[in-house]
């Protein structure tokens, strides 16, 4: 078992149990945090990628894209969060 | 760097200067969205005359040049995909204009400019992008953009359903992510050329159907359509009309995309795609026939034209895919302009009878004829019926699959039209009044100009198909499908 | 004389553009909506006869429009195009002025003028299509425009009848739409050529060519009545009296019995489909259809179920009279597209008279009409004489020539069929006939006399139509008469 493949399949590991809990999880913040996991997995994954044996240097273009991987979702997660707190308030507006 | 005026460039930086822009002066925001729009519809038939005399037009963005750089190519799938958007995002746009001009919609009013042309610099740079990694990034906008359009409304339920279509998106978007991980790790690049001829081996085959799942769940695609109902449901009028004209197209635009660059490793594959689509051709049917409310049985009918596309697109198998993308693209177009035409007019017909209850729509003593009409025009082309761009959509799919002998997809193909045909005229039988409401009634009450961009519409998506011949010549431009470009 | 290649389509855009203008009119207008329906309808009779005569000395109309590669919009004006598109055009200006009578001060006229319109549009469209899939697209079109007058009153039974209708025509139109595929992916052709397209599949692969043609034949058979799919036929019979005149006389069963023509004389041609096999059959199952209608008819007490029941039975005669493959018998059953539609579009005016001036609309109520509506019920003795085949009014002439061709076919089984169905007709006419003559009228149907029960608008229309009955089947050898056009055609298609 080289290094990057132990990586790499943690990364789909990761990416798994963000899967599952994204389908599976009830709580709103849960899935939110699954998706967040989801992420994690696939960055982990380009980040192997990038990965050379130590003579070589590391492929730059993954960490590039890795990077705005996650600008994109620290976005989409601050809208999630938006969302579920205005639902939280309709809904302590409807209960009263 | 030079700034190279390129009406490529400008389709893409022109709607996200407009959407900055909207945000920053909500007071000139509808002023700012129109011109936005006119100007960007402008760079779009240039791009479309550059096409037409040359060509597939490609620009390395800032000189750099794949693999290493962003190519952004215009074909004349990817150019009538834009002109399909501008076109039907104009008259939504007008439509927009009116529907919003109430006193207590300034917020929507405010919101609803930025996000949309937000939609539209995404929307584009999936059209012309080329770069697998670009297109995540594009449909990542186009879901927050989209999302944030489903929710304007700030109703409990639109909430609701905007924050289930947000996980469904977002994950979408990751399975596609996790596919491009993939294909990075098994080849090293990720320009549409760099997939071109690569052998499919095992990865590459994961990679692409957690790239195609991904997709199926942006454009839902049964059984991953469980989010899209609600979501265009209990959007405003002119949200649903681009959430469902438009924003679906562009997840299924990359599915083609996909299918013409990477190999598609099997018939199986292809034919479980097909079944997929005639699923959500018979379930969306079985939906919008018992729907209650007007604008969830459109969301339905929806879900069963998605399906359809994909029936059309594996209607002949693997050897009949350089044929039936066409039949798809086709497809695509009609119901783009069809379905914004039929959620504009059902959202004119809520606004004047004050509800969209099925069985209610004769007991109003208001008669929005004209909206009315559209929503039966549109009907004609989404039922398929000649001479609409609908139809000639459907008659490509049955020619081809019948020329095959795939005898299960014409049958799927008349199931879903009988199925339409069923479901639409409940809400046809609504429209005709029959005197059970014996108030006094103003004969024409409910024209009014709102009603001309739905209009357009409509009358387009029946008129274009007179056209289909011109249309399909000018969507194989610079497209060989299945041949590195 | 001026050349106009554009002459069909603008027989075409007569009523197609009447229908927005006549949508968009305000219900008040009445006067203008008026105007502008019997200018139309006058204007396409002038139009028509123009085309007719140009037609007749030969002149080719042939307009294309290239949808997809090789697939057209194409419309020609063919003698047998003529033959439906005259038909259409007299019984449209017909019917138009007894509709404004009919609904005078009903609701909803703009609507129902508008889709009325769309309908004469769409079977004008049936006449001069090119070839099939241009007939499939009107075909389609006047599916649609027929499903509002069919509901126009909005009754429970009235949704109900539009829904069957619908279920029934569209299903048709569907299985159409797969036969024309059909026709398309085999012969690389949809046109309507005499002689037909398909001598080289049915050499080459004659199962799938059988398969094609019963295809063909059952979506069309949907809207010609065809036994078994008839049955929304009788149903949609609670339409207003206008719209049931219009759909058996000229629109929608005429339709389904013109596609046949063309599907048999000018897809397969006469010859090949004969050689095919598949000509008997029709004919023994159109014979089938004509005994069930005249049985069915016997038993119906509704006077417009009757005449239904009877529609179903006559249209069959002319889907006997192609599939005997008999030039004498194609004659007859060209001759009894019109001869029929005059008759029973008579009957039926007269069925909605009786329904307005004297609430009559049961046989049993039938006592003594003669004497409340002398002129109308004049005119429906016509008609029902001529449908049973009494000389020499128009029945007459298409029965005989039909029996004619049965013999020179070789199918005695004709004579006797035809004789049968004259028979039944007169059983189920002639005590309509009798109790309007010869009994007392009942007290309720009796008013003052001397008084008109109705307007000259609903009064005129069946006398015109009668009139044509008897000139029709008494003047059959007169130049420009149906028998004679009918003789021109069947030249044609039999190419001798």
């Amino acid at each position: 078992m080289t290094p990057d493949l132990i990586y790499g399949l943690t990364g789909i590991a990761v990416f798994g149990i963000g899967l599952v809990g994204a389908l599976c999880a009830l709580d709103r913040l849960r899935r939110v945090l699954a998706l967040k996991l989801c992420s994690v997995g696939a960055g982990f994954l380009l980040v192997v990628g990038a990965w050379r044996a130590p003579p070589g240097v590391p492929d730059p273009v993954p960490h590039a894209l890795v990077i705005t991987g996650i600008v994109v979702m620290v976005s989409a997660t601050a809208v999630a969060l938006a969302l579920i707190r205005r639902l939280q308030t309709l809904e302590a507006e409807d209960e009263r | 760097m030079s700034v190279d005026l390129s009406p490529i460039t400008l389709a893409i930086f022109v709607p996200l200067f407009g959407a900055i822009m909207a945000f920053l002066l909500p007071r000139a925001a509808s002023v700012i969205g129109l011109a936005t729009l006119a100007l960007t519809t402008g760079a779009v038939i240039w791009l479309a005359r550059a096409v037409l005399t040359g060509g597939a037009v490609v620009l390395p963005l800032g000189g750099w040049g794949a693999p290493l750089g962003i190519d952004l190519r215009a074909d004349g799938l990817s150019v009538a995909m834009l002109g399909l958007t501008c076109a039907v995002g104009f008259l939504v746009s007008v439509a927009a204009l009116d529907s919003l001009k109430g006193a207590q919609q300034a917020r929507q009013r405010q919101y609803f400019w930025p996000l949309w042309l937000l939609l539209l610099t995404g929307m584009n740079g999936v059209y012309l992008g080329t770069d697998i990694f670009n297109l995540y990034v594009m449909i990542e906008v186009i879901a927050l953009a989209a999302v944030g359009l489903t929710v304007l409304s700030g109703s409990r339920a639109a909430v609701q359903a905007g924050l289930e279509y947000m996980y469904a998106s977002i994950l979408g978007a990751l399975l596609f992510l996790m596919g491009v991980g993939f294909i990075y790790l098994q080849l090293g690049r990720l320009d549409f050329a760099g997939l071109t001829g690569a052998e499919p081996t095992g990865a590459l085959i994961a990679a692409l159907a957690l790239m195609f799942v991904g997709l199926a769940l942006k454009t839902a695609l049964f059984p991953l359509h469980f989010w899209l109902p609600a979501a265009h449901a209990n959007a405003t009028a002119p949200a649903s009309a681009l959430l469902s004209g438009l924003v679906v197209k562009a997840a299924l635009y990359i599915v083609l995309r996909l299918a013409q660059y990477m190999p598609f490793p099997s018939e199986t594959l292809l034919t479980l795609v097909g079944l997929m689509g005639a699923g959500a051709v018979i379930w969306g049917g079985i939906q919008a026939l018992r729907a209650e409310r007007l604008k969830l049985l459109v969301a339905w009918s929806t879900v069963a034209q998605i399906g359809l596309i994909f029936v059309a697109f594996a209607r002949a198998g693997e050897v009949g895919l350089p044929e039936s993308w066409k039949a798809a693209a086709l497809l695509i177009l009609a119901h783009g302009i069809a379905k914004a035409a039929m959620f504009l007019a059902a959202g004119r017909i809520k606004d004047e009878i004050g509800h969209d209850v099925i069985r209610d729509l004769d007991r109003s003593p208001i008669r929005p004829t004209l909206a009315q009409f559209t929503f039966a025009l549109a009907a004609i082309s989404l039922i398929g019926l000649p001479p609409s761009l609908g139809f000639i959509g459907k008659w490509s799919l049955m020619e081809g699959a019948m020329a095959a002998g795939y005898w299960h997809w014409v049958a799927v193909t008349m199931a879903g039209t009988l199925m339409s045909v069923a479901y639409f005229s409940r809400v046809f039988a609504g429209f005709l009044r029959f005197d059970r409401v014996r108030a006094p009634v103003g004969e024409h009450q409910g024209w009014a100009l709102a009603d001309a961009a739905p209009l357009t519409l409509a009358l387009a998506a029946i008129g274009l198909g007179l056209l289909a011949a011109p249309i399909l010549g000018f969507i194989e431009i610079g497209y060989p499908f299945g041949v590195a470009p | 004389m001026m050349d106009a290649p554009l002459l069909p389509l603008f027989i075409l855009l007569t009523s197609l553009l009447a229908a927005p203008v006549l949508f968009s009119l305000p219900e008040r207008a009445a006067r203008l909506r008026t105007g502008i329906n019997l200018g139309m309808a006058g204007l396409k009779v002038a139009l028509v006869a123009w085309l007719s005569l140009k037609v007749s000395q030969g002149v080719i109309y042939d307009l294309r429009f290239e949808l997809l590669p090789g697939l057209e919009f194409k419309l020609q004006a063919d003698p047998l195009a003529i033959l439906f598109i005259a038909l259409s055009a007299v019984l449209w200006l017909i019917t138009t002025i007894y509709s404004v009578g009919y609904l005078e001060h009903g609701p909803h006229r703009a609507r129902f003028f508008g889709f009325f319109s769309l309908c004469v549009a769409a079977t004008v469209g049936i006449a001069l299509s090119g070839n099939l899939f241009t007939f499939l697209l009107f075909y389609e079109l006047l599916t649609l425009a027929t499903y509002p007058l069919v509901i126009h009153r909005g009754t429970a039974e009235a949704l109900r009848a539009g829904r069957i209708y619908l279920i029934y025509t569209l299903a048709g139109g569907l299985v159409l739409l797969l036969g024309t595929l059909g026709l398309w992916v085999l012969a690389g052709t949809t046109d309507f050529v005499p002689g037909g397209v398909l001598a080289y599949v049915v050499a080459v692969n004659p199962l799938a060519a059988q398969l094609l043609f019963v295809v063909l034949i059952g979506a069309l058979g949907v809207k010609a009545a065809l036994f078994p799919f008839h049955v929304w036929l009788p149903i949609a019979m609670v339409a207003p009296a206008p719209v049931s005149a219009l759909l058996h006389a000229v629109a929608v069963v005429k339709a389904g019995a013109f596609g046949i023509m063309r599907v048999v004389y000018e897809v397969f041609g006469i010859e090949t489909a004969q050689a095919l096999g598949v000509t008997a059959p029709l004919a023994v199952l159109a014979g089938v259809t004509i005994i069930y209608g005249s049985l069915k008819a016997i038993t119906q007490d509704d006077i417009k179920k009757r005449l239904a029941y009877s529609t179903v039975s006559q249209v069959s005669y002319i889907t006997l009279g192609v599939a005997l493959a008999s030039p004498l018998a194609a004659v007859g059953a060209l001759a009894h597209l019109i001869h029929q539609g005059l008759m029973k579009i008579t009957m039926f005016m007269v069925a909605g008279n009786l329904a307005e001036g004297l609430g009559v609309k049961r046989v049993s109520q039938m006592d003594g009409v003669g004497r409340a509506m002398p002129g109308s019920m004049l005119a429906f003795t016509l008609a029902a004489l001529g449908m049973i085949g009494l000389p020499p009014l128009a029945g007459f002439v298409s029965k005989w020539y039909l029996a004619q061709g049965g013999l020179e076919a070789g199918q005695a089984w004709v004579i006797e069929l035809l004789l049968g169905s004259s028979l039944l007709n007169a059983i189920y006419f002639m005590p309509m006939l009798h109790r309007a003559w010869f009994r007392d009228a009942a007290p309720e149907t009796t008013g003052a006399p001397g008084r008109p029960r109705i307007g000259w608008m609903l009064a005129v229309p069946p006398a015109a139509t009668a009139a044509l009955v008897l000139i029709a089947g008494g003047f059959a050898n007169a130049p420009f008469s149906p028998l004679e056009w009918t003789r021109f055609i069947v030249a044609i298609e039999y190419q001798e």
